[in-house]
């Protein structure tokens, strides 16, 4: 254990660990108004370590979906997941063990991710785990607070937090949509059927959770087809 | 049931993350699984988001009003907390007139 490279970590993660607490906040609200309990909230967050997966997660608990169900939805939706493992596995130190390596991958977020490969030089343990670790504090700890909370909030105040999630989502996707016309052509057609399955009668009958993989697999499937990434990032369009 | 549900989807999540970075090391050259991949958060977070944002609040007006003004601080290239507070207060703010 290197305490110069874990304090260096620690240092990275500190930001990444701020905007964790204010995401997992407006989560913890969900998961009381989806009839969850703040510790069932919390061991999913300290679990998962995603914000799209949990949240298509407790849409499939909810709904009352099967656990198939719920396993394909975690597959296909934290799917990119294995692509960041692919690429850190080839930052790694050679000194990084199998044993660490498996420490590792337990909380390898996109953000974390981001920060790690954009370090330029090889990764060791003691950098990863002092990264790692006050976001997953953040993250965990925002979902009991925002769960705790939510009992206490006036009405109003709880119906307004309820868009919270659904703005970072949107906040994610609409500056590259602007950059892309690819990534919009994708997004859109994602909109689109997860409307039609919606709010077309016949459709009804579909859960939430499948909803959720039917859009993203058709849409990403076309997108993939007419505007193929050239590298990591950059489309034809 | 609910912890069946949880450890289902840390299970999946773990291993996702876990047999790339131990057993295959080798990089993905398929072109089209690429770009597959490349799209989809973008692809899965929209179909979250619409329709579903629509009913989150206590009136479809009010949740028009969060996402548009979402839309429209995302676009001017705001970070996530400031698109996400804004979406909030414009909620509120719709809620205040309407209800």
């Amino acid at each position: 254990m290197n305490k110069q490279e874990f304090r260096c970590g620690l240092k990275d993660g500190a930001p990444i660990a701020a905007g964790y607490l204010s995401v997992s906040f407006s989560f913890g609200i969900m998961v009381l108004g989806g009839g969850l309990s703040i510790f069932q909230g919390a061991l999913m967050s300290l679990t998962n370590m995603t914000s799209a997966g949990q949240f298509a997660g407790l849409q499939v608990i909810i709904a009352g979906g099967t656990l198939l169900e719920m396993a394909v939805t975690q597959f296909i939706i934290n799917l990119r997941y294995a692509l960041m493992s692919l690429s850190l596995s080839q930052k790694l130190s050679d000194a990084v063990t199998f044993r660490e390596r498996l420490v590792i991958a337990f909380a390898n977020t996109d953000e974390i991710f981001a920060v790690a490969v954009g370090r330029g030089k090889s990764l060791t343990f003691s950098y990863m785990l002092g990264l790692q670790l006050l976001p997953v504090l953040g993250w965990t700890s925002g979902t009991v607070l925002g769960a705790a909370a939510s009992g206490l909030m006036p009405p109003a105040l709880g119906s307004a937090l309820n868009v919270a999630l659904y703005g970072m989502f949107i906040a994610v996707v609409a500056p590259n949509a602007r950059k892309s016309r690819a990534v919009l052509f994708a997004a859109a057609l994602a909109a689109a059927i997860s409307c039609m399955i919606y709010y077309v009668p016949a459709l009804s009958g579909i859960s939430s959770g499948t909803a959720i993989i039917l859009s993203t697999v058709a849409a990403s499937a076309a997108a993939a087809f007419l505007f193929p990434v050239r590298e990591e990032g950059e489309t034809e369009a | 049931m609910i912890y069946l549900y949880i450890l289902v989807m840390a299970a999946v999540t773990y291993l996702i993350r876990a047999v790339p970075l131990t057993v295959f090391q080798k990089k993905i050259e398929n072109r089209y699984i690429r770009s597959f991949l490349y799209y989809v958060p973008y692809t899965c977070l929209t179909a979250m988001t619409v329709p579903g944002i629509f009913y989150a609040t206590r009136s479809p007006v009010s949740a028009a009003a969060g996402a548009l003004a979402a839309a429209g601080l995302a676009f001017r290239g705001k970070g996530l907390v400031t698109v996400a507070a804004g979406a909030c207060a414009a909620v509120f703010v719709a809620e205040r007139i309407l209800i």
